[in-house]
């Protein structure tokens, strides 16, 4: 290697950078000894900022250099990348999953009325003008909420459409089904005697053929998504949680294997929020990377699940379809994971960061 | 541009780092701080980056006095100091371009004014060709330059060097020292930790030498082999 005089003999070194600094703050000095000291600030000021970046473009152009940088170095290590963001995705997915899922039986249920009812078939003979003398005596009964009136046209159309017996109900000469009063009652999970007591009440009014209690299987399914969706919770809860300590140990792991670039940049004059805004960002990362996982793998699962769905809801002559994600819950999914990731990120930096310091 | 005002560090182990320590260093001056290891060389450095803090007396840097600086206040004051490490910690994972352009980065310069002030940088240092290299495919004389580059192309008026020769060769180690001259000459403020007296003794540069955290000699570095024998 020639020495470095050979070469400024060769080649004149330009000292441009410093000599012109010089020059300038002479400049500035004279400057100040003749007019007043607020002019020179001023024109500090204007210096400062052709080369540097306003406070909030600086701002911006840190944050953009921050996100794109970070996204780099994840892409050099694709290995740990892919497994970090692989576990948020199945832990994200599993919760999601399950909602979905819920989300159908839901779905399926809702075509059924909610809670307990009672159907009160009427005598073929009633008039209409009775029936509506009879509908306001119901609606005055405290315990009951919501009263339907199927005439007994209406429920032959149902019966036709929905029983497949469409062209054995055409050889019939008059209509054989009578009008129904559909009953819902204000508490969902009624007594055992209350129940009885409107009963008994029921059908013993002149103009009922029978009175009917139904569905309270329904109350029971309609309990036992409760305690799924509790349970759903409970499970969302703790796999939220795991992400975080995943996120964070991945992110404690990066801040370790950066130690020597963290010492040096805060001897260079970093600030904290500029050194922590790569790892931050690292989180939003893996968190967002996470959230398409666990989004494809709901896709793909739905996917699945749809032809022997379909084949099922067949057999029971039902046109039930999967729900598959809409677009607020895709967006929903990889929001909840970009938050958990950076959340996970800034407690781990939070704990980590301060810990390391120029020695 | 510093001054040391009966500084004292003691270290929680009990460890004496400095005793009773004064001197000023004006603004442009150059000035070698020399003794064996332990005698308080680094101490004293640490003591103007703010990486120790003083457990008596007061140290000024450009004016401010540092000893209560807040932990916010640090990277602003540590901005306008240039600092060369011996064992030169750059960062192996990214280009000589990048290393040098960190400073800048962290000031929030623009995108023109980096690449213009590194490549201004590097030229000064002799390494304008060497920017996209790797800092591992450097000789060890090479890297300390671009550590010397990354120290000065923020232009702080103040220049910290650590051991800086301590793994170079003789002639490598005169290099550096004549380019830590030629930011003396342009105004920059310029103070050298080093146990290299030959090597000090080739510039007629100030010298303060330490031995057991006291400064015991302030003069003129010219040819004074005998401080050794101290």
């Amino acid at each position: 290697m020639s020495s470095l005089n050979d070469r400024q003999q060769n080649r004149p070194v330009t000292y441009s950078h410093y000599t012109k600094n010089k020059r300038e703050s002479s400049d500035a000095k004279s400057a100040q000894s003749r007019v007043s000291s607020g002019e020179s600030k001023a024109n500090d000021r204007a210096k400062r900022k052709s080369v540097q970046h306003s406070t909030f473009a600086s701002y911006f152009a840190n944050h953009v250099w921050a996100l794109v940088s970070t996204l780099g170095s994840l892409y050099r290590t694709p290995l740990s990348t892919m497994m970090t963001t692989t576990v948020i995705g199945i832990a994200l997915a599993l919760p999601a999953g399950l909602f979905v899922l819920l989300q159908n039986v839901q779905h399926l249920s809702s075509s059924w009325d909610n809670g307990t009812q009672i159907s009160l078939f009427l005598k073929h003979d009633v008039k209409s003008a009775q029936t509506s003398e009879l509908l306001s005596q119901l609606e005055s009964y405290s315990l009951i909420s919501d009263i339907r009136y199927i005439s007994a046209a209406q429920a032959f159309e149902e019966f036709r459409e929905k029983s497949g017996f469409n062209d054995a109900l055409t050889l019939l000469e008059e209509n054989p089904l009578p009008s129904v009063l559909v009953i819902s009652l204000a508490n969902q999970y009624p007594s055992e005697a209350e129940v009885n007591v409107l009963m008994e009440y029921l059908s013993n009014l002149e103009s009922v053929d029978t009175a009917q209690l139904d569905m309270q299987w329904l109350a029971r399914l309609n309990g036992m998504i409760q305690i799924a969706q509790r349970g759903l919770f409970i499970v969302a809860l703790l796999l939220g949680l795991a992400i975080l300590v995943i996120v964070g140990n991945t992110i404690r792991l990066t801040i370790q294997n950066r130690c020597q670039e963290i010492e040096v940049s805060k001897l260079i004059g970093a600030t904290d929020s500029f050194i922590q805004r790569p790892f931050l960002y690292g989180g939003i990362w893996y968190g967002l990377i996470g959230g398409v996982i666990a989004w494809g793998l709901i896709f793909v699962s739905l996917h699945m699940l749809k032809e022997p769905v379909k084949n099922l809801s067949v057999l029971y002559s039902s046109d039930f379809t999967l729900i598959g994600l809409g677009v607020y819950e895709s967006i929903t999914i990889i929001l909840i994971g970009i938050f958990l990731g950076w959340l996970g990120s800034w407690v781990s930096v939070r704990r980590h960061l301060r810990e390391i310091e120029p020695k | 541009m510093i001054r040391f005002d009966h500084v004292s560090k003691r270290y929680p182990s009990g460890h004496e780092g400095l005793n009773n320590v004064s001197f000023h260093l004006k603004d442009g001056e150059m000035a070698f701080l020399t003794g064996h290891s332990g005698a308080g060389k680094s101490t004293l450095l640490k003591l103007i980056a703010i990486i120790e803090r003083s457990t008596r007396g007061n140290v000024y840097v450009a004016g401010k006095i540092l000893t209560n600086s807040k932990r916010h206040q640090i990277p602003e004051i540590r901005r306008n100091i240039g600092i060369v490490f011996q064992n030169n910690s750059l960062l192996t994972d990214r280009s000589v371009f990048h290393n040098v352009a960190l400073p800048l980065v962290i000031a929030g310069y623009r995108h023109q004014e980096i690449g213009r002030r590194v490549r201004a940088s590097l030229d000064k240092v002799g390494l304008l060709s060497r920017e996209t290299s790797l800092p591992l495919t450097l000789s060890t004389g090479e890297q300390q330059r671009v550590g010397i580059a990354r120290a000065v192309v923020n232009r702080p008026p103040l220049l910290l060097a650590d051991e800086p020769t301590g793994n170079l060769d003789p002639e490598l180690s005169k290099e550096v020292m004549l380019l830590f001259q030629q930011f003396k000459q342009v105004g920059v403020t310029v103070l050298i930790a080093t146990h290299d007296l030959s090597l000090v003794s080739e510039f007629g540069e100030r010298c303060l030498a330490l031995e057991n955290g006291r400064i015991i000699s302030d003069k003129n570095s010219f040819k004074r082999d005998r401080i050794k024998s101290h």
